[in-house]
């Protein structure tokens, strides 16, 4: 069982509560080890609203044993052996989805590397620098390790550059370029757009069509179409969601169900797909592991009343 | 004091009185989405203040703890409205005694969990019936209803907080009330 996953911060009761919630499912449905004890422990410690909150659920929680009285006379307890069997592949195949990675040469200087849907790769450079490759997504090394020069030629990648004033790290996407003054940022490249957000240190950006630049200061992100830079502040608990990826999860945060299938169709081959603009435009919160989508939509469906619909290998919402 | 007496008074005394502050934060306080951030403040001032002495007369300190911060919030936000300083006279809450509400939720208490369970959406009631009820482990929740574990975590959770809300009598939760 994966830990209950939730972002660092937290402000309001109810984010709280949530937490405290998967704290207490997770102590009594899932295997308890001492590990988890001191990981509760170490929560329960981080603030008195924490502790309250836990001990809230956790009394109301033992009066609901009066439920058992419900239980209903028979169940069948037994699983099928094919639907254990149907679990167990689907863990190996993410399992091989995450490791399995082509490195190739496309030319006598460039290294590639590329992940596949779903998959994840870190790249440490000889400098000590280090870059987090999402999900379907292409990045080339200048060979030369003079030059510091990388190509991100397709998806997202997260970069954290030692930084070296006689040699600027500079990553060329599209007609873009971001040149590191000692950085740590994520770039995002789409079709018709790059995005380029600041998460420590100083960074500028610049189109190969235009004398203009822009310098990025932490929680910046630019947004840079054919021909226009766009620059808009984000908060440090933004960023953080922004790069959740590289935990394997998904943030969303009063998200249309339409962008958040978008970005789930991102990580996996089975595309999330809505019946009409009525469910798009329903909105959502909440974190999920990236490479599964079942639950993203076993969790939505419950919630929102959706219909869910299997067409094929891909999964249809509707109303 | 020991913290495993600091939690049983907590337990004993505090929760039991929740309908009643809900009651009283939601009669006070004119933004209803705040309310729950509201009850979580008073309940860490009333935990902190308690590490230190457990007060005698905890209803009264509950209240009296209610009161300051609707206070304090409202010379914070510079809200200038007469009647958004609570009048706690009227409430009588200087007596200990379990109140009429306490006697209340005791005896349908099991009534209003099983209105909760049948409230929940169908998917989640059906993971806290396997999970509660049943008695089956987490693994065998998502084999049984043949989703994830994260799914089935999130459903349980979800239905303990709906439960529980229940049982302390008013959910503070973003729903919108009549």
């Amino acid at each position: 069982m994966s830990a209950p996953v939730e972002t660092p911060i937290e402000s309001s009761a109810m984010a709280i509560e949530r937490q405290a919630a998967l704290w207490i499912q997770r102590r009594q449905f899932w295997d308890w080890s001492p590990a988890d004890q001191a990981e509760l422990d170490a929560w329960l410690g981080q603030s008195t609203a924490h502790e309250v909150a836990f001990i809230r659920l956790m009394s109301g929680y033992s009066r609901t044993d009066r439920l058992v009285a419900l239980r209903a006379p028979r169940v069948d307890r037994r699983l099928s052996l094919a639907r254990l069997l149907r679990i167990a592949a689907g863990l190996a195949l993410v399992a091989a989805l995450g490791t399995w990675a082509i490195r190739y040469s496309t030319g006598p200087k460039d290294v590639t590397y590329s992940t596949p849907i779903g998959g994840r790769q870190t790249i440490m450079l000889a400098d000590g620098s280090r870059i987090d490759l999402n999900t379907d997504s292409v990045l080339r090394l200048r060979g030369d390790a003079a030059k510091r020069l990388a190509f991100l030629d397709k998806g997202e990648a997260y970069f954290q550059i030692k930084h070296d004033a006689q040699r600027p790290f500079v990553v060329a996407a599209g007609h873009h370029r971001i040149t590191d003054l000692g950085t740590k940022f994520l770039v995002r490249t789409a079709s018709d757009r790059l995005d380029v957000t600041l998460v420590e240190g100083r960074a500028r950006v610049d189109s190969s069509g235009s004398a203009r630049s822009v310098d990025l200061e932490p929680g910046d992100e630019v947004i840079a179409t054919s021909g226009n830079l766009t620059t808009i502040r984000k908060t440090i608990q933004q960023v953080s969601d922004q790069l959740g990826w590289r935990r394997g999860v998904i943030v969303f945060k009063h998200t249309t169900l339409a962008d958040a299938a978008a970005e789930f169709n991102r990580y996996n081959p089975n595309r999330i797909m809505l019946g009409s603009g009525a469910v798009a435009a329903l909105k959502i919160d909440g974190t999920f592991p990236s490479d599964d989508p079942d639950a993203f939509v076993e969790i939505t469906q419950d919630i929102l009343h959706l219909r869910v619909e299997k067409r094929g290998q891909n999964i249809v919402l509707t109303k | 004091m020991t913290s495993s007496a600091l939690v049983d008074w907590f337990v004993r005394e505090v929760l039991p009185l929740e309908a009643a502050l809900m009651h009283f934060l939601q009669q006070n306080w004119r933004n209803p989405h705040e309310i729950a951030d509201l009850r979580q403040d008073v309940y860490v001032q009333v935990y902190d203040a308690a590490r230190k002495q457990i007060p005698t007369h905890t209803k009264a300190f509950v209240f009296q703890t209610a009161r300051n911060l609707l206070i304090d919030r409202v010379r914070r936000d510079h809200i200038v409205a007469i009647e958004a300083v609570p009048d706690l006279t009227a409430l009588g809450t200087t007596d200990d005694a379990p109140g009429p509400e306490q006697a209340a939720i005791a005896r349908g208490e099991f009534r209003r969990l099983q209105a909760a369970l049948d409230k929940l959406p169908p998917r989640c009631r059906e993971a806290v019936v396997l999970g509660r009820i049943e008695g089956l482990p987490g693994r065998a929740i998502a084999a049984h209803m043949g989703i994830s574990e994260q799914a089935v975590s999130v459903h349980l959770a979800n239905g303990i907080r709906a439960l529980v809300n229940e049982i302390y009598g008013r959910d503070g939760d973003r729903e919108e009330k009549p």
